[in-house]
């Protein structure tokens, strides 16, 4: 750690590492309810269970991303953060925040929590992933300014590298797209605009800036290569993410109410939208084999290369497989989505965030690049068995979903919905062992923070 | 034209790697759109033929003129600053860029004829790939010319010189690019049919 207000970063890692625990069990929770449908009720029913996974995971991997900016800035910009004590401040802001209204989720109803949150001054609630309480997002936005203002302040004091300034304009798109959250229109098509501009902009726009800027900050730091050739790809990379992504929105207007052409622009410009990481694919494998030196942590170098293929595979080809809109016709809102969904989030966003986790965390804890070996066997241990894991669970999900769409949607006698679900119930149960596997993974990760601690650091030539 | 290749450096492709990334990933998209147009074209034949009558040809035409004559002035500033002649180079970009925007202006009198007639993108599905297509190119010819501002601009402090100038081939190969694809839009969308 070069500089001491970099320390702000661990609990915010410590934190999202927490959630993501409590995100995975809600997962199970849900993967159960699939199947057996009754199970835990009337405490907590299926609609709650699925709002505090996917709540979960947007809060947590928003901490983590904020834990990475406050490690990564200051050491990019060469100078102390301009505040260690307001992202303090808002670290504890924010897990209150997050702690409250989980509570309020899993101990009242929804009704009863928009009552209470007083959603009727300014209705924003009922919408999926934005169910937070009108109160919860203004929270989200103070916290969101602070942040931005303690990064903005500090890379306005010292050096702008491209990475700084890729990772503040994704950033700022992140706060910025967040305010459509705040409207929302009674014209059902409206709403679902404006909803995307949340959604779409976010996970397939500027959160990718984020992810290129991590990545690449991390592949500085351990390769050694040139800054300047990582920082080409990086533009490239981030020019084609926007020209994709922007107008990719539009594979989200096909059956909304939009006009007939966003089935054309939809399709061709989010047919694009993997293009972009497949390019950072090749930059990761090209960096890495350019490398000039052995990074004795070898965990953050595993965690970086897998980010490369499974965001590819996942938001690349499981993204294009339902992108275009004769596809999506037949498999909108199916368990392809849901296959699509997890595999993205996992490949690229929660990846990224052990990414940087893995590199920063070692040295938060004291120590001078790496963790021992049996820490890093460990993690890499649960690298394998979270994503093989994952891989599965998209399998499985994608081999629902297809079914699925056939036997609901195009077979000779197309049945309704509940008998379906009956019929695929094996990949339901598959998917919930995977799940199981891919927690045994988290717990393996978990478990590397502690164990071998006393035993000497790695060094590279181990 | 005027370098003399024999003691410049081997260098193929001309400019950085990375533009020509970009310029294929640009490319396929087009390609893709254009791929689209054709196999949609085939469907609804009487219609394309009926409306592309309706699109102004001799425009299109001042607007192909225009590119091809930007190209070659691009060409003139590259071989410019291989030579180190820094003034020449940002004259021949200016030059380039006045043809840009003449391709801006007209292409955007055509679309005020458009919005006047009430023609748009849910008029039919050939205005629909008509619009589309200009003015996804419309936006890159934008995009080309704040390339090539950014080279003059960058050329004028002396950034470049006879031995480092691939700035200005990987913005020259960009332009050069948006040229290309107008070279196959303008006959695709307003001649061939």
């Amino acid at each position: 750690m070069q500089y001491q207000s970099q320390a702000v970063a661990k609990p915010y890692f410590i934190a999202a590492i927490a959630l993501f625990v409590a995100q995975v069990l809600f997962g199970l929770i849900m993967g159960l309810q699939y199947v057996v449908g009754d199970f835990l009720f009337p405490e907590i029913p299926f609609n709650v269970a699925r709002m505090v996974h996917t709540n979960a995971l947007i809060v947590w991997l928003l901490m983590a991303f904020m834990g990475a900016s406050y490690y990564l800035v200051p050491e990019e910009a060469e100078t102390e953060l301009y505040s260690p004590g307001l992202a303090t401040l808002m670290f504890w802001v924010f897990l209150v925040a997050a702690a409250l209204t989980v509570a309020g989720y899993l101990l009242l109803s929804y009704s009863t929590l928009a009552e209470v949150t007083m959603n009727k001054l300014l209705p924003t609630m009922g919408r999926e992933f934005l169910e937070q309480p009108t109160i919860t997002k203004i929270g989200i936005v103070i916290v969101a300014l602070a942040f931005l203002f303690n990064i903005g302040m500090t890379i306005l004091r010292g050096r702008k590298t491209v990475i700084n300034l890729v990772l503040l304009m994704g950033l700022t798109g992140l706060a910025v797209f967040f305010l459509f959250a705040f409207y929302n229109p009674e014209n059902l098509v409206l709403d679902k605009y404006f909803w995307w501009w949340v959604v779409h902009l976010w996970v397939e726009g500027v959160w990718e800036l984020i992810l290129g800027a991590i990545l690449a900050f991390v592949l500085v730091k351990t390769t050694g290569v040139d800054r300047e050739v990582i920082e080409k790809w990086l533009y490239v990379i981030i020019a084609m993410t926007l020209i994709t992504g922007i107008i990719g929105t539009g594979h989200h207007y096909y059956w909304i109410g939009a006009p007939e052409y966003w089935q054309w622009w939809g399709s061709i410009f989010s047919a694009m939208e993997p293009i972009p990481f497949f390019m950072m694919t090749v930059f990761a494998f090209n960096i890495v084999n350019k490398r000039r030196r052995d990074h004795p942590n070898k965990p953050a170098m595993l965690w970086a290369l897998g980010t490369a293929v499974m965001a590819f595979l996942g938001a690349g080809v499981w993204g294009f497989l339902h992108t275009l809109s004769p596809v999506n016709y037949y498999t909108h809102g199916s368990q392809i989505t849901a296959a699509h969904g997890h595999m993205a989030f996992y490949g690229a966003y929660v990846m990224i965030n052990i990414t940087i986790i893995s590199y920063a965390m070692p040295l938060l804890r004291g120590r001078n690049a790496a963790n021992p070996l049996k820490s890093q066997v460990w993690e890499m241990w649960s690298f394998w068995l979270m994503t093989i894991a994952m891989v599965f669970i998209t399998l499985f999900l994608t081999g629902a979903g297809i079914l699925q769409a056939y036997l609901q949607r195009m077979g000779e006698n197309p049945q309704p919905f509940m008998v379906v679900q009956e019929q695929i119930s094996l990949f339901y149960w598959l998917r919930e062992i995977a799940g199981v596997i891919f927690l045994i993974g988290l717990v393996v990760y978990i478990a590397s923070f502690f164990v071998g601690q006393n035993d000497p650091e790695a060094t590279t030539a181990s | 034209m005027t370098a003399d290749r024999s003691v410049l450096p081997s260098n193929y492709p001309p400019g950085d790697l990375a533009i020509w990334i970009f310029i294929l990933a640009e490319l396929a998209v087009f390609a893709i759109f254009f791929a689209a147009y054709a196999f949609t074209r085939l469907q609804h034949v009487a219609l394309f033929n009926e409306h592309q009558l309706t699109l102004d040809r001799e425009a299109a035409l001042i607007n192909t003129l225009a590119l091809i004559t930007s190209s070659y002035f691009v060409v003139r500033a590259v071989s410019a600053i291989k030579v180190g002649d820094r003034r020449r180079c940002v004259h021949w970009l200016l030059a380039a860029l006045s043809m840009g925007l003449l391709f801006l202006i007209v292409k955007s009198v055509e679309y005020v004829q458009h919005y006047s007639e009430g023609i748009n993108l849910s008029s039919n599905i050939f205005y629909m790939f008509y619009l589309s297509l200009t003015f996804f190119h419309f936006m890159h010819v934008i995009m080309g010319m704040v390339i090539l501002a950014a080279i003059a601009v960058m050329a004028a402090r002396g950034r470049y010189s006879r031995q480092e100038h691939t700035g200005v081939e990987s913005g020259a190969s960009y332009w050069h690019m948006v040229d290309l694809v107008w070279l196959i839009l303008f006959p695709l969308v307003y001649v061939m049919r």
